[in-house]
């Protein structure tokens, strides 16, 4: 059976300053998905547990709200 | 003196500006990006010019843009305010070159300062004492001998860093290699220069420093000293003024201020500056690193010293000459500024949003310096600093009861704000009883 995807989510708004993922790549629980731009900060969004990329949604430069789903995981 | 300054700036200390410039019969003319229409900065000022979009890079920090702006609404004078613009040499060159004037120190300095290296240098060599280190910018090859000299634990910091960028601390030789790449990399992206240098790390410093004006020609005012050791990541949260370590002894004090006094007049220094510097625990003071514009502090100096350092600025960028200005006196009471920040109070992460409400307590001991109001929207492409909050008391005991009771009655609703952290970090004992140090707040996260 196939997990559900897990969305993972922007935890405020800001812009999306750098991705360090792509779709298929294998990422670990922890692992730094995108590094978010929010208020002079960089702000790395991890994964929440181990899977596959089945969905990048932003692009770098991207403006994003709280909540927003920045990554899909398979 | 000037007719129309324009405010190269925004938020709180924009806000603050235009308030010293109408007291003073000057009108204020404000810039504003995309997200800011409708700031609380635009609403002061006496006229506004739009300049670009949202990103700072596109508005608040195009040398072009805000120039022009200047030039066009009539502007004989800039105000960089700090941050942004307020440090960078070119800027200050194109303001005179387009016959407006820079109100802040000359290019020169700017530029000598902004490099933290030749920085330390210059003023070890105008008789500073300096915080051992590595005697220039290091390369990939000679570092590991360089840090082997300086002994552990050691700070990496980029040449031309603030605000903590490029920074890294190494505790163990093993760690070096990795920490050198890592503070390059960050330091290249921030500053578009990979250049470091090495120091000693001091543990546990008192953050301590000095406000200078200068009048360009080796006259050179002391107006007292402050105390910043409340910092999270490399950035301040609380100061006060005057200093109250116990190690900045009335003789280490006075040393201090004759050879402060003494460096900038030999640099000719002009205008407002902060020489900051590091107080260990053995009881030496080194300079660390030395500001060439207003600090977001000031205002705890301002509310010992009674003068209004804005105006200051103003009136020596005018011309006029520091004998015109009333001399340095001891200060009176005590000071202290708690910096309100858009963050999460547990995590001290970032957390914009809008404002439906900030309000605090009406006391005449009491200063809000504040950037937004009821209803104003703190957006996410600039810094979560929100509004500063400042009480004086004839003693440093009545400051402390002020302040507690001051962030006790402070109302801010619809976005998160540090209020509560403030709170638990003037509860301390340490801060309790004035001796604290940089390593106060990661305690306090920690437990």
């Amino acid at each position: 059976m196939r997990p559900v995807a897990e969305e993972v989510k922007s935890p405020m708004a800001g812009t999306i300053f750098e991705l360090l993922v792509e779709q298929g790549d294998e990422v670990d629980e922890g692992d730094e998905l995108i590094i978010l731009e929010s208020m002079k900060m960089e702000i790395p969004v991890e994964a929440p547990s181990a899977g596959s990329v089945s969905e990048v949604r932003v692009a770098q430069g991207d403006q994003v709200q709280e909540g927003d789903v920045l990554v899909t995981l398979g | 003196m000037f007719s129309r300054v324009l405010i190269a700036n925004r938020g709180e200390i924009a806000a603050r500006v235009s308030r010293t410039c109408r007291r003073l019969g000057i009108e204020s003319h404000a810039v504003y990006s995309v997200a800011d229409a409708d700031a609380l900065h635009v609403r002061e000022a006496d006229g506004a010019t739009h300049i670009g979009a949202s990103p700072v890079a596109e508005s608040y920090i195009n040398v072009e843009a805000v120039i022009d702006a200047a030039v066009a609404a009539g502007c004989d004078a800039v105000h960089p305010g700090y941050g942004l613009l307020s440090e960078n040499a070119h800027f200050a060159q194109a303001c005179e070159q387009r016959g407006i004037t820079f109100i802040g120190p000359a290019p020169e300095h700017m530029d000598l300062m902004g490099n933290k290296d030749q920085a330390r240098r210059t003023m070890r060599g105008l008789g500073l004492p300096v915080i051992p280190g590595s005697d220039g910018a290091v390369s990939d090859e000679e570092a590991e001998a360089a840090a082997a000299a300086v002994g552990y634990p050691l700070l990496i910091k980029a040449s031309f860093g603030g605000g903590g960028i490029g920074m890294a601390s190494v505790r163990r030789p093993q760690q070096f290699a990795r920490s050198l790449r890592r503070a390059r990399s960050s330091a290249s992206r921030a500053f578009g220069s990979g250049d470091v240098y090495l120091e000693r790390l001091l543990v546990e410093p008192h953050h301590i420093e000095l406000q200078v004006f200068g009048d360009g020609e080796g006259g050179v005012f002391i107006l007292g000293d402050r105390e910043c050791s409340v910092q999270r990541r490399h950035q301040k949260v609380i100061e006060e003024a005057p200093a109250p370590a116990p190690g900045f002894t009335a003789e280490l004090r006075e040393r201090l201020y004759a050879q402060v006094r003494d460096a900038v007049s030999q640099l000719r220094y002009r205008n407002a500056g902060t020489i900051e510097c590091l107080l260990d625990a053995s009881g030496e003071i080194f300079f660390l690193e030395m500001n060439t514009r207003l600090q977001v502090e000031h205002p705890v100096t301002e509310m010992v010293s009674g003068q209004d350092l804005v105006e200051w600025q103003l009136r020596i960028a005018a011309g006029e000459p520091l004998s015109e200005l009333p001399p340095p006196a001891p200060p009176d009471g005590h000071a202290i500024e708690s910096r309100i920040y858009a963050e999460d109070p547990e995590t001290l992460l970032p957390s914009p949003g809008s404002v439906d409400l900030l309000e605090v307590p009406d006391e005449e001991w009491l200063r809000l310096d504040t950037g937004v109001a009821g209803g104003d929207d703190v957006p996410h492409y600039y810094d979560p600093l929100m509004a500063k909050l400042i009480v004086h008391g004839a003693s440093r005991a009545q400051a402390l009861q002020r302040l507690q009771q001051a962030l006790a009655g402070t109302r801010i609703e619809g976005i998160k704000h540090n209020v509560p952290f403030l709170q638990r970090v003037i509860q301390t004992p340490e801060f309790q009883q004035g001796d604290y140090t940089v390593a106060l707040t990661d305690r306090l996260l920690a437990s």
